[in-house]
């Protein structure tokens, strides 16, 4: 079904879908899917406040509230404002960018098990800031060069797959075949590194959010505000390419320009996320099928609810990893570990489809 | 159904046959190559005349032997375990480490070598195994749970989660005890150097049973490749098979993770490579994976010998540095599609 129908009859769709006209516009709004993106912001904001008390300073919640309004000076403001904050931030965002990002890819090439970790995207992340590292380069250069080397290896997946035009299964045979070598590369470099530096690499290649600056949160917030819009926006074309070819070129939709966009998006999404946080695992590939079997099938408001639970699940394992272990481990480490267990309770529940 | 940009009956034997004679000569090539060049007749003395004094006989009896027979044992049963893998979820993504049985031998190992203080890789194998075995057992639970049964779309989901599940508490591991990531690092990169041949024999009867089961299921993968409503339209208990099936895959892929490590990509490639020649018949396909798996893989390893000498690289680095771009022409040349 298409969002942009103009005459929809009221048997098939939902009785939570309502229209709304604005000026000569009609918006098909899900009430449903409206008010859990409203719960998940809720709940998302009620984790962050928490987390902003948590560590071995312990704080109160007004204690936050005064640092955060600045009508306190001192430490709390300085732990809050510059080591708290930006760190709750940074894995809000990243979370959210990678689930989009998963979405996107998933989406595009009609695969569930398809996500930036599994074409290539993060591998060519991970290459470059694994060679970056056992090389003994700058660490302030790291995030740019682990862009660097996601945008790269998206470039050539592209232009490897392209014939004429983008088919999903070439695009994901490709994109398998650039992580193999990729990751084989990252292994070869691992296996002949120093221990440390192995150690490092592998601290890299898990993924944590542990050093996170204000830089960080500003880079995030620019790319989200310039690209969780744009996906928005082409969530009804996804959904048409998602019916088949065919179809999307026989309702006038521009096929491989519209497939192009939803890959830049994708990979800058991935990307920034990748360069500001590592390569953190799962979040990409199981998030969108989360947010799809409790808000149903993919749409501008699921694509939003999908970016809420991405930063959901990044920050509850955040503060798991922080505070609740023994040592604290890296996030990477933690969303596997969170997440999985809540997927598979969804997928024994699973009577929608996934 | 149309056999299109394949090649007739007697012509794919003929290839097949081919097929054969060229690993007969890597393997030959195998025990001869390597920081130590071996001469024809001694590789021929040390298999039929073991002469112990022979410096060279005793190289290939102990070194270039065992990586030849755990090669070919390895290269088939990852190359078939992945093509039923293919065939039975119908997704290209498809590869005998699905079901989470890599993931599961390695973190049989690291807990091992954690908790128990394991140095040598001769220790792992039963860990690999049966970390192997359990995690394909859970994918399995899990993915059939609930109603509607084991899909393939809900087995691959749970093989994913599973695999990241352990995967997130082996890296944790691996963080915490930097003594652990030193045993094990090289045994992560999957090798066939430096593995006993007593690692492989142990689980060799695994091996064989999943390779043998395999073929004697071609004609079932076959007909449930053409998907869940044809194959029950031609009267076959689908749930059944797929269940045989798994079960193969699960040892072929257990047997082959627990001799050399996990080898990465030799199996989901094998089979599209494979596909090209055969097309969609799966009698054929499994025939040509016997051959070509190991054919790949011993050849990989070859060159892992000569390229970095007098040091090695891991043959599971050459593997997917060769397979893919080959992957990558093909998916470019023809329609890919199919399965």
């Amino acid at each position: 079904m298409m969002a942009r129908s103009t005459s929809p009859s009221p048997e098939t769709t939902p009785p939570s879908v309502r229209f709304v006209q604005l000026g000569g516009v009609a918006f098909r709004v899900n009430t449903r899917v409206l008010s859990m993106i409203g719960v998940a912001l809720v709940v998302l904001v009620a984790l962050g406040a928490w987390a902003l008390t948590l560590g071995s300073f312990r704080l109160s919640l007004q204690a936050v509230i005064d640092a955060l309004t600045g009508a306190h000076a001192g430490d709390a403001r300085f732990i809050v404002r510059d080591l708290r904050l930006p760190r709750v931030l940074t894995a809000s965002f990243v979370g959210a960018a990678l689930a989009m990002s998963g979405a996107i890819f998933q989406g595009l090439v009609r695969n569930p098990l398809v996500s930036p970790d599994i074409i290539g995207v993060n591998a060519g992340a991970s290459f470059a800031a694994v060679f970056w590292i056992v090389t003994g380069q700058p660490s302030p250069l790291l995030p740019l060069i682990a862009f660097a080397g996601a945008v790269t290896t998206t470039a050539a997946i592209y232009l490897l797959s392209w014939r004429g035009n983008i088919a999903g299964p070439r695009l994901i045979l490709v994109g398998i075949g650039v992580n193999a070598i990729l990751t084989a590369l990252t292994t070869g470099l691992v296996v002949r590194a120093n221990i440390y530096e192995a150690s490092r690499a592998l601290h890299w290649t898990t993924g944590s959010v542990y050093a996170a600056t204000w830089g960080d949160v500003r880079v995030m917030v620019v790319v989200l505000a310039v690209l969780a819009p744009v996906g928005v926006g082409l969530m009804w074309a996804l959904r048409v390419i998602q019916v088949g070819d065919t179809t999307a070129r026989s309702v006038g939709l521009p096929l491989e320009r519209t497939r192009l966009v939803l890959i830049l998006v994708g990979c800058a999404l991935s990307a920034a996320a990748v360069a500001v946080a590592g390569p953190i695992g799962f979040v990409a590939l199981m998030v969108p099928h989360i947010a799809r079997m409790i808000a149903g099938p993919m749409s501008g408001g699921v694509f939003i609810v999908t970016g809420v639970l991405g930063a959901l699940l990044v920050l509850g394992a955040d503060m798991v990893g922080q505070h609740a272990l023994p040592v604290s481990v890296p996030v990477g480490v933690v969303t596997g570990a969170v997440g999985a267990p809540y997927f598979l309770f969804l997928l024994y529940r699973a009577n929608t489809r996934v | 159904m149309a056999h299109r940009g394949t090649l007739p009956a007697a012509k794919l034997g003929a290839t097949l046959l081919l097929c054969v004679a060229a690993l007969a000569v890597v393997a030959v090539l195998s025990l001869r190559v390597g920081s130590i060049g071996i001469s024809n007749a001694d590789a021929f003395d040390a298999l039929f005349h073991y002469n112990p004094a022979s410096y060279e006989q005793t190289v290939v009896r102990t070194l270039r032997l065992p990586r030849t027979i755990i090669g070919l044992g390895v290269g088939a049963a990852l190359a078939m375990a992945g093509a039923a893998m293919q065939a039975t979820t119908r997704n290209p993504l498809a590869g005998p480490d699905l079901l989470g049985v890599n993931s599961g031998a390695a973190f049989g190992i690291v807990t091992a070598v954690y908790y128990g203080h394991l140095t040598h890789p001769l220790q792992f194998v039963w860990f690999a195994f049966a970390g192997g075995l359990a995690a394909a057992a859970a994918t399995y639970a899990f993915g059939s749970a609930g109603p509607g049964g084991a899909t393939p779309v809900k087995l691959a989901l749970a093989g994913v989660v599973v695999s990241s599940l352990l995967s997130s508490w082996l890296t944790a591991l691996l963080l915490l005890d930097q003594q652990t990531l030193e045993v094990v690092r090289f045994w992560l990169a999957g090798s066939l150097a430096g593995r006993d041949v007593t690692t492989f024999t142990s689980v060799l009867p695994f091996l064989l049973v999943g390779l043998i089961g395999m073929l004697a299921m071609a004609n079932q993968l076959d007909i449930l490749s053409m998907g869940e409503d044809t194959a029950r339209s031609l009267g076959m208990h689908t749930g059944r098979v797929r269940a045989v099936v798994t079960a193969l895959v699960v040892l072929l892929a257990g047997a082959a993770v627990a001799a050399a490590g996990p080898i990465g990509f030799l199996g989901l490639a094998v089979p599209h490579i494979v596909r090209l020649f055969t097309g969609p018949d799966y009698r054929w396909t499994l025939a040509y994976c016997l051959v070509v798996g190991p054919l790949l893989l011993l050849s990989a390893d070859i060159l892992g010998r000569v390229v970095a000498r007098p040091g090695e690289v891991q043959v599971g680095i050459v593997t997917a540095v060769l397979g893919a771009p080959v992957l990558i022409a093909l998916a470019r040349q023809r329609r890919v599609a199919e399965l």
